[in-house]
Order: C-alpha cells, then sequence, then structure tokens
C-alpha cells in the first residue's frame, strides 16, 4: 500500500470542508487523506486522481464527471471488510469517513491496466451496438458461460459473501406535503407549506440541505446564499410540524402520491454501523409516506455536449467544475477549456477564474452571447470563441487538449478551422433537463418545453413540479416557483396560505441558449472519433446512428438496442442527447421521437432498506396455539401449515439415540390404534354462526343437508365453489337451533370466513345471520384411540356412555375443572374426543390429560401420524387431495351431496355441467405399490402403460403417500382418470430415474371400511 | 399501492387492508337450474377487461370485513368512486366520455354510521345486481 | 330469546391460567425499564372480550341498560366509562367490541341476551382469542410507524379512535383511550410475534415491559 497524503488539486481556502481535520481513505489499495465534508468523489479528485474505473464494453479509462446523482464513471465497489461490502456505489455521493476503503467497480485487473482495455482496443472497431445480442447470444446454452466472465471482466458490483450484520428499518409516513428537494425551491415550498400549517416532509439525497445553493455564485438578501439556507432550515426545523430528511433519496413515486423514501443514517460514518449508546443504530431507513401532496423540486442535471474524446478523464458537466471549486475546494485541474450552449455554464469558467486556475477559452456555440454572465467572463478577459465548439478533446488516460472549432449546427457540420488548446479539463454545459424521474415513475410521460430545451413533468394528479424540476432555473424564479408550489400544495390539504416574503435577488439577465446536444465533427459520426451518449453504458453516438440504420424508430427499441439509459444511472447524463441523435438521425424533432420514461428505483436502494426488520426471525408471524411450550420442551419438531408452527412429529431419545421421523412416526401410528394418542388440534379455523337463518345458510354453503341437524350433533360437510369444485370441508355442530359453529381447515380459516361473508353481503343479504371467528378463543385437544374413553372419564363430569354420547354427538362439561365442549368426531377411524377449553386454560387440561394419560399410554402426536391416519381411513385434506378442479363426486362422496336439496346450493348447478358429468375425470382412488416397501412419491404422474412411447399419456397423480405401520406397506390416494370403475387394476408410475412403480387401484379406505372402530 | 376510501369506515386506507374480489356487479342467476350452461359458463367464467372505467368489487378485510365497489381507471388507476354494495356508479365509461371529464376524484359520501348499513343496502340490491 | 347457546368458558376453582404473551415473555425476556426508556409495554390479559352483532340501535339501548355504556355515534369510535374499565369499539356498521373486567362478561351476555329479546344479533365470546396489549411513552407512536401503515398522528387518531389494521405481517386493532396510551388488541396466535416486533423495534427507544 502506497501513501500520497499531498491532495494536489485542493484550494487553500474556500469550500463547505473541516480543513482542521483529516481522514484517511483508500482507494484502489492506495492510501489518501480528505476531510470531513468531502465526497469520495472531491476527495479523489483532490487528490489528483484522474482515473476511476475503466469502461463497461470498451474498458476505456474513465474519470468523474459530475458532482451527484448523475454520475455515471464514479461507481465504486465499498468495504473494508467482507460482511461490509456494498456493491454500485456514487462516489459523488458518498461522503467520506475515517477508513473508507472503496475499489473500482470495473476494470479487472486494474484501472491503469486492464486485459478487458486490450480486447477492447480491438474490440472497439468491431463491437457494435447489439454486439452481445448478436455474438453470445447463439448458442443460447453459452451464454451462461460467456456472462460469467463478461461480468467479471465488466464489473458490475459484487454482493458480499457473509451475512450483513446492520439492522435496517422501516417508518411508515403520513404527510400532507411531501417536498422532494431542498435546493431553493424546495425549501421555498417547504416554508411556504409549512408556515400555512401543514404537515411537511422535506427530503434530500445530500448530506447537506441547500441543493444548488451550497455551490452558487449568487447572494439572497444580499448574503451569500448559504446563509439564506441556514436561516430556512432553522425555521423549519422549529416547526412543529415539519420534518427533515437530509440523506434521504426519494426513490420511487407510486400510485395514490405513496412515494419510497431510502435514508441512509449512518453511510457517512463508517463501514458498518457504529452502535451508539450502548443500542445498534439503523444503518438505513425505508420511509414509506403517504403524501396528501407531493412537491417535487428534485432539480435538474446538466446536459454534457457530446464530442469526439468527451470520455477521457478530464471532461466534466461545467456545474460539476463550480460545485467542486465552490463547496469542496477543489479545483481538478489546472487550465480549462469551456464548451457552452448557453450562459449557465460561464459560472464554471468564472469560478475557475476565481479559484486561481487559467481558462484558455471559452467556446460557446450562440454567435452573439450577450447575457449578464458572458458580460462578466469578457469584463475578466476570458477568451470566448463565439459560434464555436469543442469538437474533439485529445488525451487518453487525462485531457490534453481541446480542438475548437466554428461548428454550423444546422448543418451539422465543423464551419471554420481547428484550433487547439493546451488544457487538462474541458468543461460542457448542453442545458439543464429537468429531474422527471420520480414523475415518470407514475406512468405520466413527460412533455417537451422548446423553451427550456427539456422535458418537463407532465400532470400527475396530486404533484406540483417546483423550480429546476419544472423548468425554472433563474434563482429569483426559483424561488417564487417553490413559494407558489407549496402554497397551492398547502390549500390543496386544506391550510390557507401564508405570507412568505419574496427574499432579494438579483435578476441576471440571460442570453438566449442555442440547442446543441451532439457536436459535429471534421468527420462523419460513424467514422470520427467515439463520442460517448451513455458512459456507463458505452453507448456512443454512433451506436444509435448504427441502431436508426438498422431499423429501430422507436426510442424505446433504440434504447434496448443500444443499452442507452440502462446502466446504475439510468442515463441520466446520456438519455436526452441520445434521444437527440436519434432525432436527427431520423430527421425528427425530439418531441416527435418522444422520451423514454423511468422506473423506480432513481438511485440503487440497499436490500437491507428494502427488507426492513421483516427478516431472520421477524421474517413471517409464526403463529403458537396455546400449548406451544409444551411441544417445544418436548422435543417436537415443527411442520409450517399456514403461518402456524404445528408439531410434526415428537421424535424420543431411545437408548441415547433420537429417532428418526420413520420411527416416531410409526410409534405414535402405533399408539392411536392401539392406546391412546393425543393432538394439538387447535390451528382448525373455528366460526360461531349465529341467527334464525343460520341453518338456511349452511344448506347453501355446504353440498350435504342441515335442516335437520340437531342441536347435540355434528356434521361433515363439503364446500364447493359454484365451478362445482370442492375448495374445503369440516365439520359443523348446532350449538342451539339459532347457533352453529363451524369448523374449517387450518389453512382454509380466513378464506372461508370471506367466502360466507360474500355469499352474505352480495347474494343472500336477506338471510339473518352472523359470523365470527372464533379461532383463537378456543384451544382444541384430540384424544383418540382404544382408550380414549378410560382416559377421558377420570377427568370429565360429562356422561361417556356410548350410547348416550354418540360418535359425531358433542357435549358440555368439565374436562380437568374447565368447562369444555366435547366432540365425538374423528380424523383418525378411532374413539375420539375432541375437547375445546377457553385458550387460557387449555395448557393446564392439557397437562392434566398428560398426568393421567400415562397409564394408558397416552402419546402426543404430529401432523406427520396425523396425515398417516386420515389418509388409511381415506380422508381427504382440501388443498392437498384436492386441487380445485376435484368435483365431491370425483371423490366418490355422493353421500354428501344434496341434489334434492330445495335450494341451488353453491356448486350444485356446475355439478350437472357435461364437463362434470364425464366418466373419465380424474377420480379419488386408493393406490397399494406392488412392493410394500415402496412409498410412492406425492405428485408422481401415473400411467397405464409404461411401455408407451413418451410422451406417454398421463392418467393421474399420486396426492397423498404414506408408509404405514399398521398395514405394513406404503399406501397412498390418487386420482385417477376413470378410478372408480378401475379397482383391481394396475396403474405404472414411471420416476424420473428410470424405476416404474407398479400399483393396484384400491378403495381409499384402507382400514375398518364399515367405522367400526370410531363408533364404539 | 392504492389509497382506498373506505365507504363504510369512512376514510382512506392502504391497499394492504383490501383484497379486490373481481369484476363488480356480476349477479348470480336467479334461478341456476333453469340457466343454460352457456349463460353458466358466462357466469362463472367470462369477464371484462377494459381499458378504462372498470367497476370492482373489493372487501376491507383488514378492517371493517364489509364489500364494496370500485369504479376505476385501468390506466390512470385513479379511483373515480366507492360505492356500497347495492348502489349504482355515477361514473360510467359513457358517463366519463359524455362528459370528457378525465380529472377530478369523485367518492360516494362517506362512512356515516347507519343502522344495519351493510344490510339495508344490500337488500335494495336483491336479484337485481347490476 | 335469541335461541343461541351461551357458555360460561371459566372454571370455578382455581385452576391455572396462562395468557398469550405468559410463554413469550419467559422465552423473549421482558426488559426492565433504564433512564432513557423512551416506551413501555405491558399486556393486559384475562379481560372480557364479546363481540356484538347487530342493528346500532337495539344494542345500544341494551348496552346503555346492561352495561350503562352506549354505542359510539361514529365509525372508528372508541367509549369508555368514567373508570376506563369498560370500552366499546366500533369494528364494522353491524360490529363492536365490548371489553370489560374479566369475569363480567358472562353476565353481560347473558343480560344482553334477555335485553335484546327476539331482536337480530349475536353475541360471541372472545376474550380467550386476544389479549390487550399497552404501549405508552414519548415513543410509543415511533413504535408504531414501524409497524402500522395507518397513520396515527395527533390530528388523524385523536383519543377515542379505534381501527383494525395491519401491523407488520399481522392484525391488529390499534386504539388511543388515552393521550398518552395506546392498546393493540392482538390475535392470542399472533402475539408473540407481535411482542417479538415490538421488542425489536422499540430496542432503539430502549422498550421496557412491565408486568
Ligand atoms: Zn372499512
Amino acid at each position: 500500500m502506497t501513501s500520497n497524503a499531498q491532495q494536489p488539486n485542493r484550494l487553500s481556502q474556500g469550500g463547505r470542508i473541516d480543513r482542521s481535520r483529516k481522514l484517511s481513505f483508500t482507494f484502489n489499495g492506495t492510501r489518501y487523506q480528505g476531510h470531513p465534508g468531502d465526497t469520495l468523489a472531491s476527495a479523489l479528485l483532490a487528490n489528483g486522481v484522474d482515473i476511476v474505473n475503466r469502461s463497461f464494453k470498451y474498458s476505456r479509462p474513465r474519470g468523474i464527471v459530475a458532482a451527484g446523482a448523475a454520475e455515471p464513471n464514479g461507481i465504486v465497489q465499498l468495504g473494508s471488510t467482507e460482511a461490509g461490502q456494498v456493491p454500485n456505489v456514487r462516489a459523488t455521493q458518498q461522503a467520506l469517513y475515517e477508513g473508507l476503503t472503496a475499489r473500482s467497480t470495473n476494470g479487472w485487473p486494474n484501472v491503469q491496466r486492464d486485459l478487458m482495455g486490450l480486447i477492447g482496443k480491438l474490440g472497439g472497431q468491431f463491437m457494435p451496438p447489439g454486439f452481445y445480442y448478436k455474438t453470445f447470444m447463439a448458442p443460447a446454452s453459452m451464454w451462461l458461460t460467456y456472462e460469467k466472465y463478461i461480468r467479471k471482466a465488466a464489473g458490475l458490483g459484487r454482493s458480499p459473501n457473509e451475512n450483513d450484520p446492520d439492522i435496517y428499518d422501516h417508518r411508515h409516513q403520513h404527510c400532507d406535503v411531501l417536498v422532494v428537494g431542498a435546493g431553493p425551491a424546495g425549501l421555498s415550498a417547504a416554508l411556504a407549506a409549512g408556515r400555512a400549517g401543514a404537515r411537511v416532509m422535506l427530503v434530500d439525497e445530500q448530506e447537506e440541505m441547500g441543493g444548488s445553493l451550497l455551490s452558487s455564485r449568487e447572494n439572497i438578501d444580499d448574503a451569500p446564499a448559504t446563509s439564506w439556507v441556514e436561516k430556512t432550515l432553522e425555521e423549519l426545523s422549529e416547526l412543529e410540524h415539519v420534518t427533515l430528511l437530509p440523506r434521504t433519496t426519494a426513490n420511487g413515486y407510486h400510485d395514490h402520491n405513496f412515494v419510497t423514501l431510502h435514508e441512509r443514517c449512518t453511510e457517512h460514518l463508517s463501514d458498518l454501523a457504529p452502535s451508539a449508546n450502548g443500542r445498534r443504530q439503523v444503518r438505513a431507513r425505508l420511509h414509506r409516506v403517504r403524501a396528501g401532496q407531493v412537491v417535487l423540486a428534485s432539480g435538474a442535471h446538466e446536459r454534457p455536449l457530446v464530442y469526439g474524446g468527451n470520455d477521457v478523464p478530464g471532461n466534466m458537466v461545467a456545474s460539476a467544475i463550480s460545485t467542486y471549486v465552490r463547496r469542496y475546494g477543489v479545483a481538478p485541474g489546472k487550465r480549462l477549456v469551456l464548451s457552452t450552449s448557453n450562459d449557465h455554464g460561464y459560472r464554471a469558467a468564472l469560478d475557475w477564474l476565481e479559484a486561481g486556475r487559467e481558462v484558455a477559452a471559452i467556446a460557446d456555440a450562440r454567435q452573439n452571447p450577450d447575457g449578464e454572465l458572458v458580460e462578466q467572463a469578457r469584463s475578466k478577459g476570458i477568451r470566448i470563441i463565439a459560434g464555436s465548439a469543442v469538437i474533439e478533446a485529445r488525451g487518453e488516460k487525462r485531457v490534453s487538449a481541446a480542438k475548437v472549432a466554428k461548428i454550423d449546427i444546422a448543418g451539422f457540420k465543423v464551419a471554420g478551422p481547428v484550433e487547439e488548446l493546451a488544457c487538462d479539463t474541458i468543461a460542457s454545459s448542453g442545458g439543464f433537463s429537468p429531474v422527471v424521474h420520480l414523475a415518470s415513475h407514475t406512468g405520466s410521460r413527460p412533455t417537451w418545453n422548446d423553451d427550456i430545451l427539456g422535458f418537463v413533468p407532465s400532470p400527475v394528479k396530486g404533484m406540483t413540479p417546483a423550480g429546476g424540476a419544472h423548468g425554472v432555473y433563474a434563482l429569483d424564479k426559483v424561488l417564487e416557483d417553490g413559494v407558489a408550489a407549496g402554497s397551492a400544495a398547502g390549500e390543496a390539504c386544506g391550510f390557507s396560505a401564508a405570507s412568505v416574503s419574496q427574499p432579494n435577488v438579483k435578476n441576471l439577465r440571460e442570453g438566449a441558449a442555442v440547442a446543441l446536444y451532439q457536436v459535429p465533427h471534421l468527420k462523419a459520426t460513424l467514422r470520427g472519433p467515439k463520442q460517448f451518449v451513455d458512459m456507463q453504458n458505452d453507448v456512443s453516438s454512433a451506436a444509435i446512428e448504427v441502431a436508426t440504420r438498422e431499423g429501430f424508430e422507436s426510442i424505446e427499441h433504440v434504447k434496448r438496442y443500444t443499452a442507452l439509459g440502462f446502466g446504475t444511472d439510468q442515463g441520466k447524463l446520456g438519455n436526452i442527447n441520445g434521444m437527440a441523435i436519434a432525432a436527427r438521425c431520423l430527421g425528427r424533432t425530439i418531441p416527435e421521437v418522444g422520451t423514454t420514461v423511468f422506473r423506480p428505483n432513481y438511485t440503487p436502494v440497499s436490500f437491507g432498506a428494502i427488507v426492513g426488520r421483516h427478516c431472520g426471525e421477524l421474517f413471517d408471524p409464526e403463529r403458537y396455539t396455546a400449548m406451544h411450550q409444551w411441544h417445544v420442551e418436548n422435543g417436537a419438531e415443527f411442520e409450517d401449515v399456514g403461518q402456524w408452527k404445528r408439531p410434526w412429529y415428537f421424535p424420543r431419545k431411545v437408548n441415547g439415540k433420537t429417532e428418526t421421523m420413520h420411527e416416531a412416526v410409526s410409534r405414535e401410528c402405533s399408539a392411536v390404534r392401539e392406546k391412546v394418542g393425543i393432538l394439538d388440534a387447535s390451528t382448525l379455523g373455528k366460526i360461531d354462526i349465529q341467527g334464525p337463518d343460520a341453518r338456511e345458510f349452511l344448506g347453501r354453503v355446504y353440498t350435504n343437508k342441515w335442516a335437520k341437524l340437531a342441536p347435540g350433533r355434528v356434521r361433515y360437510g363439503l364446500m364447493c365453489k359454484d365451478d362445482g369444485m370442492v375448495f374445503d370441508d369440516g365439520t359443523t355442530s348446532c350449538l342451539a337451533e339459532n347457533h352453529f359453529l363451524m369448523t374449517t381447515s387450518t389453512g382454509g380459516a380466513a378464506t372461508v370466513m370471506e367466502w360466507l361473508e360474500i355469499w352474505h353481503q352480495t347474494e343472500w343479504p336477506e338471510l339473518d345471520v352472523y359470523f365470527n371467528s372464533v379461532t383463537d378463543h378456543w384451544a382444541t385437544m384430540t384424544v383418540t384411540g382404544p382408550e380414549a374413553r378410560k382416559l377421558m372419564s377420570e377427568l370429565t363430569d360429562i356422561d361417556l356412555d356410548k350410547d348416550s354420547f354418540k360418535f359425531m354427538d358433542w357435549r358440555e362439561g368439565n374436562v380437568a375443572g374447565v368447562p369444555a365442549r366435547v366432540f365425538r368426531i374423528s380424523f383418525t377411524g378411532e374413539l375420539a374426543y375432541e375437547i375445546n377449553v377457553q385458550a387460557n386454560y387449555a395448557m393446564h387440561v392439557w397437562k392434566k390429560l398428560f398426568a393421567h394419560g400415562d397409564k394408558y399410554g397416552l402419546t402426543p402426536y404430529g401432523t406427520e401420524t396425523m396425515h398417516v391416519l386420515r389418509a388409511e381411513k381415506g380422508f381427504i385434506i382440501a388443498g392437498q387431495d384436492t386441487d380445485g378442479s376435484v368435483t365431491p363426486e370425483d371423490l366418490g362422496m355422493h353421500w354428501a351431496i344434496g341434489y334434492d336439496k330445495p335450494n341451488s346450493w353453491i356448486g350444485k348447478r356446475a355439478l350437472t355441467r357435461p364437463d362434470t358429468k364425464r366418466t373419465d375425470r380424474k377420480q379419488m382412488v386408493g393406490l397399494k405399490p406392488k412392493d410394500p416397501s415402496v412409498v410412492l412419491e406425492e405428485g408422481a404422474q401415473i400411467v397405464f402403460d409404461p411401455k408407451h412411447a413418451i410422451p406417454m399419456p398421463m392418467k393421474g397423480h399420486v396426492t397423498s403417500s404414506y408408509y404405514s405401520p399398521t398395514l405394513q406397506s406404503g399406501f397412498a390416494l390418487a386420482v385417477v382418470k376413470g378410478g372408480h370403475q378401475m379397482m383391481g387394476d394396475t396403474v405404472y408410475l414411471p420416476m424420473a430415474d428410470g424405476q416404474v412403480h407398479e400399483a393396484e387401484i384400491v378403495s381409499p379406505i384402507f382400514l375398518d371400511p364399515k367405522g367400526e372402530r370410531q363408533n364404539v | 399501492m392504492f389509497y382506498i376510501l373506505c365507504p363504510y369506515c369512512g376514510e382512506h386506507r392502504e391497499e394492504e387492508e383490501f383484497h379486490p374480489k373481481g369484476q363488480a356487479h356480476i349477479a348470480r342467476p336467479a334461478d341456476p337450474e333453469n340457466t343454460s350452461d352457456d349463460e353458466w359458463g358466462d357466469y362463472l367464467f367470462f369477464r371484462d377487461n377494459p381499458r378504462g372505467v372498470h367497476h370492482e368489487l373489493w372487501v376491507h378485510a383488514v378492517g371493517c370485513r364489509k364489500f364494496f365497489n370500485i369504479t376505476r381507471h385501468t390506466v390512470s388507476y385513479e379511483i373515480l368512486e366507492v360505492y356500497k354494495m347495492g348502489e349504482q356508479p355515477s361514473i360510467t365509461a359513457e358517463s366519463l366520455a359524455s362528459a370528457e371529464k378525465s380529472q377530478g376524484v369523485q367518492v360516494g359520501d362517506g362512512g356515516q354510521q347507519t343502522v344495519g348499513a351493510s344490510d339495508s343496502a344490500a337488500k335494495d340490491s336483491r336479484g337485481t345486481k347490476v | 330469546m335469541s335461541n343461541a347457546q351461551q357458555f360460561d368458558t371459566r372454571p370455578q376453582g382455581e385452576i391455572p391460567v396462562e395468557s398469550p404473551l405468559a410463554y413469550s415473555m419467559q422465552r423473549s425476556g421482558a426488559p426492565k425499564a433504564k433512564a432513557g426508556t423512551k416506551v413501555t409495554m405491558r399486556e393486559r390479559p384475562f379481560l372480557g372480550q364479546l363481540t356484538l352483532r347487530g342493528g346500532a340501535i337495539v344494542l345500544d339501548e341494551a348496552l346503555r341498560e346492561v352495561v350503562g355504556l352506549g354505542l359510539p355515534g361514529e365509525p372508528l369510535g372508541l367509549v369508555q366509562d368514567q373508570a376506563g374499565e369498560r370500552s366499546i369499539q366500533w369494528i364494522s356498521p353491524d360490529e363492536w367490541l365490548l371489553i370489560v373486567p374479566g369475569g363480567e362478561e358472562f353476565d353481560i351476555e347473558r343480560r344482553l341476551r334477555e335485553a335484546l329479546g327476539d331482536a337480530h344479533f349475536a353475541i360471541s365470546n372472545v376474550g380467550g382469542g386476544q389479549t390487550v396489549l399497552e404501549l405508552e411513552g414519548e415513543a410509543a407512536s415511533e413504535v408504531l410507524k414501524k409497524s402500522v401503515a395507518y397513520d396515527v398522528h395527533p390530528r388523524h387518531f385523536s383519543v377515542g379512535k379505534g381501527v383494525t389494521t395491519v401491523f407488520a405481517k399481522a392484525t391488529v386493532i390499534l386504539r388511543r383511550p388515552s393521550e398518552e396510551r395506546w392498546e393493540l388488541v392482538v390475535r392470542r396466535s399472533f402475539a408473540d410475534y407481535t411482542y417479538r416486533w415490538l421488542l425489536d423495534a422499540g430496542e432503539e427507544f430502549d422498550i421496557a415491559v412491565e408486568n
């Protein structure tokens, strides 16, 4: 590591940096020094670092050209540790901090001499637009191989290989007026709206608020503009309902004035967020703002001119020169040539001169430049060459000279002799482009404004542009525009405008600008030196011309063909120039060619900020039952069912060894079939249904009959959609004549509730019935197995006699001293009691059951055992054995269809459509593998003829498959075309590994087909 | 992310509180058994997909759980009005075209409490959801 | 009578009872107040909670008679008795949430059913299915801003208002019974997630948990 502490380009005074302190930082392995207040870019320029990257396609050396978000070249990889790596950071927006470590994003192995450079120089001639598509896309299979090397060489940045140790945050915000940008327009707007009493948020992407005023030459109220900034910020910070957010980029503008902001909380301090007062600090924060009104005061980006060699380090946009000189105290060169089409560019030359540097000449494209700034330059003796432009920059790793010539803009040709001026810096200004990005996120296409030679935002509901973003550039007018926008926005939110006096700003007489984008050269565009339009993607004027010649006329197509604006900078500097060149080539005007639109985000957002705290243990809700702690303490493995954590199985330790799932499930199954088991069934959805029409309603939403279900009884029901397809099932109990308790599948609870409501609210509002969810109120435990009655009898005062408390009855009483409703329903085929108690008492009841259950071999079981037991009985799980294409008849559940019910219940009509009557529909059957040790794969496809040529006709698939310890065999449920008529037939299941399983079609009820066991 | 005025709650809420339920005013045939297969198929499966004004059924799922209708412009995504179950839209593709009006949100008057609001509103619509 | 079944779910004897957050506080901890604590969280478990459905006029009359408290007059309204122990919150045009001290709810339901007679209504006991979390302190609204998209600014969310809304990736009923206090009515199964979320979001303000 070498060290360079000189800062040769640092001016001896001026700027908003703290010269009393030094910060060391490392760029590409070399240590440098800068000051607090620097950006990485200003510090690099202060240290005379010309080359910050190699270009994407041609590997040309590139330097910093801009001073803010528009920077296409100064894109770095940040971070001194692996976990702290951040790709694609704009050096122009990254505050300098002690120990900052950055590398060039592009340029492998290094920026000074790189491998791609050789290819680039060679390839330069041979890499037309569409090169990558044309060369590497065929054969398509090779693209992945090519891409890896292209990416490495071109260097698109890399993500860290270690976990990000930092924490991130989201804030939901609401305000009356959101002001985007805290330059002169934004500050004025915020002041106007804030004084009116509106809730205002003022956000700005920079380290300091003030925008262009931070490097302005102009005075406000006879003092430097920065004093006005300070005074205004002070007032704003004292207004109760005004929120100021610096270091915060408005990145996305979404429907109905929803704006996302990316606040970088600690990224100006160190690689990783430092802790404060012993607490972790948030590194970055995403604000999700719902604004009544948006004032878009995002300013304007200066357009560079497009001339030969305009990418050689030392070429910069004019306003960036002013910013570096005035705000950072850096003059990034010795001798300047300015090429401009307007008055604004002159500021760069004046600032340069005042910094004690030399201005070789100003090439002004206008024949008779005459504005006030022009006068100032003249009076200071600067040479102005009217009607001319820099047509080519000389130099390789740094500008060495500018070729200046008279040009004929209308004729697009050089109109006079070429003069070569020695210089190391060329500044150019082609005018300003309002930053319309956010407005166009909403889908609104910007409108061309000939007066300002730029696109301005088209109307967006609830949005007012102000200042530069509005195409207003003169400072006095900008301040006025800001106040007007802020007042209007406040008024739109119901706040009458407050008085905001217009500060005193000298009006600068401005000469008319001329429209100039691409500068003509002596040679035709295709043969001349490369003129770069989009530096990040290496798109040249020639590439755009080729695209138009190849027939691309739509600007959207030109963009995709050339990759114009595809980089991480979204073509902030190059897009308008590109459109202008396309327009010239196509012989149209810019508004005729149109513009492309921008999408969120305006600048890249870190994943951490997007995720916020929705990660790790808070990624998604985990829903727990009242017995969850017991499950954890008893070693349950959990399965996610929706958001619920359900015990999957309870492995035991046997002789110091933990059971496998297969062993645990076999043990649990046997316990239920031979003794007694217990399942936490609290997750089933439960809906309390009350009202005189409750019974009628049930009859319409279930396929079976409900007219005669008496209080004390329970019935199983199937629900269809109106297309006749099963979508949920469950039991519903009659609690009283007008009162029912419905259960739904665990995953279907919310869906069923909404289903009942939509039918009630939109189709049958005349039915008097209410639905309330009571899922969480009740905890449910299923005690099932031959010994269940004995165990229950020890704990309940309910009469358990099999003749008085029958299968499909429910009773109320106490269990373990807690009031309970007990339901004799069975999902295992065994004697079963489902105990429901108020959830706060559930743990007590659960533990009491175990205290008494030991002697009966009470065994907790989980969802896997539940599945085996229910599948042995042919009980379906909606959503597993059904998929929205299965009718009750397909399931063989004709017994649950009340075709003769008086109403046209949901699904009935569809069951008589020809398609639902087909005999070759996929029908539910059981499958018994010929080899009992085989457990078929769920989802495996079923064929009738395994010798059939591929593609084989697929006749069905496996929906549920398990090993049954009771049957001592694998078994499955499946849907097979015409399966109900194929009992005893053999079908085949060809697997991906070439094996073909054989299975016999059997009844889906594998055990106790008469249902005797549950009735004991 | 839409910002939707719930006509029952009477204020705007974030889209995440709502579920869209498709095209509004799809009436279930009054007598399904005497509806032809084609008509039944239309009811089940066929929906409009207009460029412009669209009437949609939504539910304030995480909120008051009431269903209501939205007139929305499918290009601008602007919500032109909201109205309760059983009510008719005041803005339609035709009315918008004839008024040549593309600006300005009109909203149903919001959410004043009435007894059994959902029932009375919905009862008006019985059998005649259009 | 409404011909519905009423069922008192509270046991008579001394039966151990566990709040929805019992496990969470044990597992995730309950940080004590520090010097910099700007928000305090506490659970108010085992309250009586009834969901009331029906027409506003008949319910209002019955409630005044039985609870001594009428329905809130506006959507999103929340009314309380003097002591702040009993409250009624608008949930929907035909739905209200009644919260009372634990143990009162069975008797209130019985008397309401009597008072409402043949009117069409429904009452569901939901007390075991949800718990009340309180947030108090100067940073309470900041913690809420990290958690709910609903606008909690005092201009928009005044005392006496309550809404059902999205909380992180779950849902809550959020209410403001007084200037300094917020209440979250949380579903039992989501209580642990909500608790862990609040601890994490409140770290910045040294959140404390009082029991
Ligand atoms: Zn609502």
